[in-house]
Formats: C-alpha cells, sequence, structure tokens
C-alpha cells in the first residue's frame, strides 16, 4: 500500500522548473502565432456570439415578445441564464480569495485563469438582466443618480439590491484581477522586443519596478482585497437568491435559498473552470503547472459543494412536507412530478448522482472521465435554475392562471451566444495575458524562499 | 557619461538565501536609500530590509466606513426625506431592508480606493520614466535575479566603495544605473499643437455623437421610446372587425355610462326645476370645483367669477357671476348653462363631467358667498 506523508505539503509545480522557465511557458503563448486549433476555436465561438448578437438584435427590435416570456412564467431563459452565469462566476473569487486566506498554496496556478473566467462570467450574466428590462438603453435608470424624473430607485427590493451587488462584485473582481496582473504585465514588459507590445505593457503595468518596498504593500492590498472579495463573493450569490427568496411566491420563499445559491455557483464554477483549464493545459503543454493534483483537488470540491446541493435538494422537500403548507408541498411534488419533472431529472442525476463518482481517486485523477463530470455538473446546475425560475412560475397559487414556458429559438439563440461570448473572452484572454500568475508561481516554486525561515 | 546624473548602484543575486545575507550587510553598513527588487515577493524581506509594517489597512478603514455611513445617509435621505414612497405597507426608514446596499457599497469603496491610493499615491504611479525601467538589471530582476540598488542619493554612497562592497556580497552582476536626461528634459506641453488639435477633435466626436443620440437615435426604431405599438389608432383601419373600421359605433340600443343623452337641450327652465345637485360640498368637492372653475372657467369669467376675462377683448366679456339672478338662480339653472352653454357662451358637456359640473357650481356658490356673505358668516 502507498503511504502519504500528510506532513509535507506537496510541491504546487512538478518537474521542479527554473524561474525562468517558468517566464519561457507562460509567455509563449502570447509571443506565438496561433496555432490552428486557436483558429478553429474562435471562429465557433464567433459564430456563436454572431448567433447570440442576432437574436438579441431582432429582440431589441421587435421587443421581449419575441421569446418564450409571457404570463405566468414572466422569467424565462433570461433570468435562468443570469443566475447561472454569475454562479460560473463564483469560482474564479473563490479560488483566488477564499482558498488564499486559507492558504491553499495550489490555487496559485489556477487563480489567475479562474480570475478572468469570473470577469467574463459576470460579463455574461450582466447581459441578462439588462436585456431582460425590455428596452436595454434605458437601464441607466436602474442607478440612482438625480435624473430628470426627480425619481429615486426603490433601495429596498432585492432586484435593486442585485444591481449593487452585480456590479461591485464586477469592479472588485476586475480591480482584483488588475493588481495580480500587474508584477506580470512588467516581466512581459522586461522581455517583449516588440515596439507596440512593449508600449501596451508598459502602460498597463503602470511602471512597476518589483521593488519589495512595494511588494510589501501589495502583499498587504492583495490580502486585504482577498479579505474583502470573500464575503462579497457570498454576498452576491446570497442577493441573487433574494430575488427569489422575498417574493412569495411557493418554491422561491424559503431560508435555504442563500446557502443552497452559493453552494449551487461554486459548484457550476469549479466545474466550468476545471473544464476549461484542461483543454488549456494541454494545448498549452503547462501540464507541469496545473498539474492533476491541482485538477485532482478541484475535484474534491466539486464532491462536497454537490453534495451540499443535494442535500438542499432533499430539505426544500423535507421543509415543504414539514410545513405543512399544502401549496408548498405542491410546488414540491410537482418538480418531481409534474410536466415539468424531466428538468428535474436531469438535474438530480446530473448534480447528486454523478458527482458521486468523484469518491473514486481514480476517477478524480482521470481526465477524459472528470472532464465530462463537470460538463454534466454545468448541464445539472443550469437546469438546477430552470426548475426554480419556471416550475414554481407555472404552477403557483392559483390553477386558473397556471401556463406552460415554451422557449422560443430567440431564447436558445441569446444562450448560445453567451457562450460565445464567453469563449470568445477566454480565447482572447489566453492570447493576449498570462494565463497563470508569473510571480505567484514563482513564489512558491521549491527554492525560491529563504530557506532558514527565521524572518517569517 | 559624465553629464549622466547617477541614480543607483545595482547588483544582482543568484540566490534568494545570498539575498537575504546581503540585505542584513547593507543595513549594517548603515545604507538606508536602497531598494530590493525581486520577480517575486520574498517572505520575511520586510523585515530584513527593517521596512515598517504596511499602513494600507487605516486607508481601507477609513474608506470602507466612509463608504457604509455615505450608503447609509443617502438611502435615508432618498427613503425619508426626498422621496417618501409606500412600499409593501412598510416604514420609510427600515434598516434591515438598507444592509445589503451598504455592504456592496462599503466593500466597493473600500477595496477601489485600496488599490487607488496604494497604487497613485503611495506608489506614485503611473511612472514610466523611472530609471531603473527599461535597464538590463530590470531585465534580469523580473525573471530569475535577485537585485539590491543602493541610491546615490544616500550619505553614506560612494560609486567606487559600493561598487566594491556589492561585489564582496557576493553579487553576480554589478551595475550603474544613470537618469535619463532626455527623458527627464521632455516635459509634456499643454500648448502642443498636436495636443491642441487631439482635444478640439475629440471635442467634436464626443459632442457630435451625444447630440445625434440624444437628438436622433432615441428616436429612431427602437429606440423610439415605445411610439410605435401594436394598436388600432383613433381613424386607421384594421383587420380584426370585418367592416376594417378601426373606430366602433356604440351597440344598437345601448348607451355608455356616464353619457346618458341630456333631457333639457334648450330648455333652461325646466332644468332649473327638476336637477338636483347630488354632490355635498365637501372639501374634496370644493377643491375639484376649484380646480375644474379656474381650468375651464377662469379665463372668461375671471379667477373671482367678477366678469374680468383675461381675453383682452378676443371674445365678448361676459356678465359678473355675483348678480343677483345667479346667487338667486337653483344649482340646476347654472348646471345646466354649462352644459348646454348660453348664447355665445358654449357648452362644455365635452370637456367637464357631468360630476364635475355639480362641483364647479357649488364653488360658485364659494365665490358668491364670499362677496355677499350671509349675515351668520360674519359672525
Ligand atoms: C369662452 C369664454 C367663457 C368661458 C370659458 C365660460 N363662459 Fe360662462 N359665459 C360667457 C359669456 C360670454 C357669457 C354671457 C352669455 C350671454 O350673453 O348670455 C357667459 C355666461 C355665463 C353664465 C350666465 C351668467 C348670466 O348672468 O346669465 C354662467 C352661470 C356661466 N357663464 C358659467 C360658466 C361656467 C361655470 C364656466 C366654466 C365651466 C363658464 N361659464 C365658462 C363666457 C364664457
Amino acid at each position: 500500500m502507498r503511504t502519504i506523508d500528510y506532513s509535507i505539503e506537496p510541491p504546487v509545480v512538478e518537474q521542479n522548473p527554473s524561474l525562468s522557465s517558468i517566464n519561457e511557458s507562460i509567455a509563449k503563448p502570447l509571443e506565438t502565432k496561433p496555432t490552428k486549433g486557436w483558429y478553429i476555436a474562435i471562429s465557433i465561438s464567433l459564430t456563436m456570439l454572431l448567433i447570440g448578437a442576432v437574436s438579441l438584435g431582432w429582440t431589441f427590435y421587435k421587443g421581449v415578445g419575441v421569446w418564450g416570456v409571457n404570463q405566468p412564467v414572466g422569467w424565462g431563459f433570461d433570468i435562468v441564464n443570469f443566475v447561472f452565469w454569475v454562479g460560473i462566476g463564483h469560482a474564479g473569487t473563490l479560488i483566488s480569495a477564499i482558498l488564499f486566506l486559507l492558504r491553499q498554496r495550489w490555487r496559485t496556478s489556477i487563480a489567475r485563469f479562474a480570475e478572468a473566467m469570473t470577469i467574463f462570467a459576470v460579463m455574461c450574466a450582466g447581459i441578462f438582466p439588462a436585456i431582460h428590462t425590455g428596452r436595454p438603453w434605458l437601464d441607466g435608470y436602474l442607478f440612482p443618480y438625480p435624473n430628470q424624473h426627480a425619481l429615486w430607485v426603490n433601495f429596498t427590493s432585492p432586484l435593486l439590491w442585485d444591481v449593487f451587488a452585480v456590479s461591485t462584485y464586477f469592479t472588485v473582481s476586475l480591480v482584483f484581477w488588475y493588481i495580480g496582473l500587474i508584477p506580470d504585465l512588467a516581466a512581459l514588459r522586461d522581455r517583449t522586443t516588440n515596439k507596440i507590445k512593449k508600449v501596451v505593457y508598459s502602460i498597463l503595468s503602470l511602471g512597476w519596478r518589483h521593488s519589495n518596498r512595494h511588494w510589501q504593500h501589495y502583499e498587504m492590498a492583495y490580502l486585504i482585497l482577498a479579505g474583502f472579495a470573500t464575503p462579497l463573493v457570498l454576498s452576491v450569490h446570497t442577493i441573487v437568491s433574494f430575488d427569489f427568496a422575498v417574493s412569495i411566491m411557493p418554491g422561491w420563499h424559503t431560508t435555504i435559498f442563500p446557502p443552497y445559491f452559493v453552494a449551487g455557483a461554486v459548484f457550476s464554477g469549479f466545474a466550468m473552470v476545471q473544464n476549461v483549464l484542461i483543454i488549456i493545459r494541454k494545448v498549452f503543454k503547462i501540464e507541469h503547472i496545473i498539474t492533476l493534483d491541482t485538477l485532482e483537488k478541484m475535484n474534491k470540491v466539486m464532491l462536497a459543494t454537490g453534495m451540499m446541493v443535494g442535500y438542499a435538494y432533499g430539505m426544500e422537500f423535507f421543509i415543504a412536507w414539514y410545513s405543512g403548507n399544502p401549496i408548498e408541498q405542491f410546488v414540491f411534488l410537482n418538480r418531481a412530478l409534474g410536466p415539468y419533472a424531466w428538468s428535474y431529472w436531469i438535474m438530480v442525476s446530473c448534480n447528486v448522482l454523478f458527482t458521486q463518482l468523484f469518491w473514486f481517486r481514480k476517477i478524480r485523477r482521470s481526465i477524459p472521465v472528470m472532464f465530462v463530470i463537470a460538463v454534466l455538473v454545468n448541464v445539472g446546475m443550469w437546469f438546477e435554475r430552470f426548475v426554480i425560475v419556471v416550475t414554481s412560475l407555472s404552477r403557483d397559487y392559483l390553477p386558473s392562471s397556471w401556463g406552460m414556458y415554451i422557449p422560443t429559438i430567440y431564447d436558445f439563440g441569446i444562450l448560445i451566444g453567451s457562450f460565445g461570448l464567453f469563449f470568445t473572452l477566454i480565447f482572447l484572454f489566453i492570447r493576449t495575458l498570462p494565463v497563470v500568475s508569473i510571480a505567484e508561481v514563482k513564489a512558491v516554486l521549491p527554492n525560491s524562499q529563504p530557506s532558514h525561515g527565521g524572518h517569517n | 557619461m559624465e553629464n549622466k546624473p547617477l541614480y543607483s548602484v545595482a547588483a544582482t543575486f543568484d540566490d534568494v538565501n545570498k539575498l537575504i545575507k546581503a540585505v542584513d550587510k547593507v543595513n549594517e553598513a548603515g545604507y538606508t536609500i536602497y531598494d530590493v527588487h525581486s520577480p517575486y515577493p520574498i517572505h520575511g524581506m520586510p523585515k530584513a530590509m527593517k521596512l515598517k509594517p504596511s499602513k494600507l489597512g487605516f486607508v481601507t478603514l477609513i474608506f470602507g466606513l466612509s463608504g457604509a455611513i455615505f450608503a447609509f445617509l443617502f438611502m435615508y435621505w432618498v427613503n425619508v426625506i426626498d422621496y417618501p414612497l409606500i412600499v409593501g405597507g412598510k416604514p420609510f426608514y427600515q434598516l434591515p431592508a438598507y444592509i445589503p446596499v451598504m455592504f456592496e457599497v462599503t466593500v466597493l469603496s473600500a477595496s477601489v480606493f485600496t488599490i487607488v491610493w496604494m497604487l497613485f499615491i503611495m506608489f506614485k504611479f503611473p511612472n514610466l520614466s523611472h530609471p531603473l525601467l527599461d535597464t538590463d538589471y530590470m531585465k534580469k530582476v523580473s525573471v530569475d535575479r535577485y537585485g539590491i540598488s543602493i541610491q546615490a542619493k544616500d550619505e553614506l554612497f560612494d560609486l567606487v566603495k559600493v561598487k566594491e562592497f556589492l561585489k564582496e556580497l557576493g553579487a553576480e552582476e554589478v551595475f550603474e544605473i544613470y537618469f535619463k536626461v532626455d527623458e527627464l528634459k521632455d516635459k509634456p506641453k499643454i500648448f502642443d499643437k498636436k495636443f491642441i488639435s487631439f482635444l478640439a477633435l475629440t471635442t467634436v466626436i464626443v459632442s457630435g455623437i451625444t447630440y445625434f443620440i440624444l437628438n436622433h437615435l432615441l428616436f429612431m426604431s427602437p429606440f423610439n421610446w415605445m411610439h410605435e405599438q401594436f394598436r388600432v389608432d383613433p381613424q386607421t383601419t384594421t383587420t380584426v372587425f370585418k367592416d376594417n373600421f378601426g373606430m366602433r359605433n356604440p351597440v344598437a340600443g345601448t348607451v355608455a355610462r356616464g353619457h346618458l343623452p341630456y333631457p333639457f337641450k334648450g330648455n333652461p327652465a325646466d332644468a332649473e326645476k327638476f336637477l338636483v345637485n347630488p354632490l355635498i360640498p365637501t372639501k374634496q368637492v370644493l377643491e375639484l370645483g376649484k380646480q375644474k372653475y379656474l381650468t375651464f372657467c377662469s379665463p372668461c369669467h375671471g379667477n373671482f367669477g367678477e366678469g374680468d376675462s383675461r381675453l383682452r377683448g378676443q371674445f365678448p366679456n361676459p356678465p359678473t357671476l355675483h348678480s343677483d339672478k345667479l346667487r338667486n338662480m337653483k344649482d340646476g339653472g347654472i348646471y345646466h348653462i354649462i352644459t348646454d352653454g348660453q348664447n355665445v357662451m358654449p357648452s362644455y358637456a365635452s370637456q367637464i363631467t357631468e360630476e364635475e359640473r355639480w362641483a364647479i357650481v357649488h364653488y360658485i356658490r364659494v365665490l358668491q358667498r364670499s362677496l355677499n356673505p350671509k349675515e351668520s358668516d360674519l359672525r
């Protein structure tokens, strides 16, 4: 039997690379011509983006009537997609902030990428509430500014909290990401021989000089940001869940929603990060930096959060029964057995059943299997939001006002478009900025820190 | 060579442990104006360099707290003072509902200002003309070397001695770093022709775009404020009805509510005799009557019914409403005049509802009594 010494933390990167080789391998994609594979990938994602743009253009021209939403289901794919994308965004901040505070050193190799993903996912998410208002060019009214109508927003509405939560989250993630990028941009600046690139990197790195007088404040700033981003990330999905929980719809009006949403967000976010990382490390040959150990740890996080989500599914049923509220009970039976039961069972099997396979070490370490499971997790998590939004709205208190929701091709077009946007941004990102934090990875290499450690 | 001012002497090391030892020695030797450069933060380096702990946290505290307080006061002002609006039967001031926004604003201002403060105030970034930038030394320490740079400003500085000293510490390479004179001289000129024309061009483009958006784009489809709608406008055709008329006649034999034909047309005597004011002169009724009187009657009859028209002879002046004839006329008679008109005064039946007409009558009575009060009013 293999014994593992748990007292020693395994190295974050493998093969003990030299400091300069880290620069080499991370800067390589930025300095070489894109491969054929990259062109194929980006043309697919741009096509998807175009489909979304056309569907959206048509929606703007005709109005949201071209979607499947109507009475009683006034929240359709738009809100489902919004919650889905915000959720995807959560993994980034979790990895970069919470794991940073918990001193999980394995996060260093994936933090940058996960943060970028957060930003792109929040951008995708932000589109949906904006277009869902029907006339997105008037969305400025969502913000409290002294406007010509002498009107203020309703500060006591969860929908307004959402505006604040998502925009704060986006800004703080962007700042966090940028702050992490500055030393790397400086490293690229010192490396590049191309004049235009040099100007761009110089401007973006603001004149960073790797000074230890700066590093000291920099680390403090990073710690502070991580400290703020941690409650922020929890608050964002909590507030998103308030959009539902503060209403009086059966199936929405529950106190379990905030933790349940946060767990689900981390769950789907990790699945997405894992999926994209598997591709990136393969394509850019940085398997020694983003190691199998790291992926295995991500799978463990998915297993844990998946079970939290499963617990929430069970608890919802229990509370429905325990509350003695017949309408609540009906809603949950309707979820599992009603006309949308298929979506409910897709959700349960993808989120709860398949992830149980991660109990096996072999599966946790098998790249193709974990890739498939993570794809399924995201399918499942998308359906979770679908189940929550649609089943509750389609059958609420009054049977006379029940109705079915049938999405139109424009709904699907916009969903495809959001994936197109996300992947387009990712493909552009991996060719323009370092996908792994050079400075952070160097700092965790063996022999990179003073050995006597007396100063700690 | 001589005319270039020296910034510092810098040395690279190839190992962190050597670096830490070297930094200790630099401190011992009494140098104070020096810096250590490394491609990543080194544990224990602030202590080795004898740096004071970062005070950045106070900046965060101040901006975070001000964010929270600002958000609270702002929401309180909006909800309680400037725009009190009852939502869901809840009180105007409701702290629990303010907490989410307060939290978000706190986080936003704390984190953004911490970074802004650090980068732009503490580090004085952006600084692209720093002498260290673009040197071979910088290119090494940004990859895999560690460097110490002792500045010429230091009191103990002496070019030859410092070079020797650094070599003794085990430096791999030693660099002399000079200010870039041409960059120092190169001050940005605000009145540069290029800059001015750039500003002018930006102004023209930005204002042009703004003008276009606000005055044209917002009135084009689909941004046109919902002007275009799927509805039947008056005087247009429609396919909904068989006869393609957009406007409909009332169903034969029916009368719409509030549109009973007036039975006393051309018959003021009977109107006065049979019509009774159904309204009681309550405060609301009088308010309504006042409003409608001022809107519809005052241009000709004057604000107080004295026949002092504002129309300056464009229409024959009406008689006063305080005449004995009118004061003794029953409510029904005045109602009839509003409904049917009298001589040159036209009918107001199409503009003023029946209820409003009766309210006006009450208001006229108020006006009349204000000029000719009863005995009892004077007491
Ligand atoms: C366009 C001007 C005009 C407006 C507006 C107007 N009136 Fe007259 N009104 C007249 C004129 C002129 C006469 C005199 C008609 C006549 O020669 O008998 C008159 C006569 C009257 C009389 C009868 C006075 C009398 O001594 O015979 C009453 C009562 C009266 N108006 C009430 C109203 C009321 C109530 C309104 C508001 C709904 C109103 N009028 C609006 C012009 C106007």
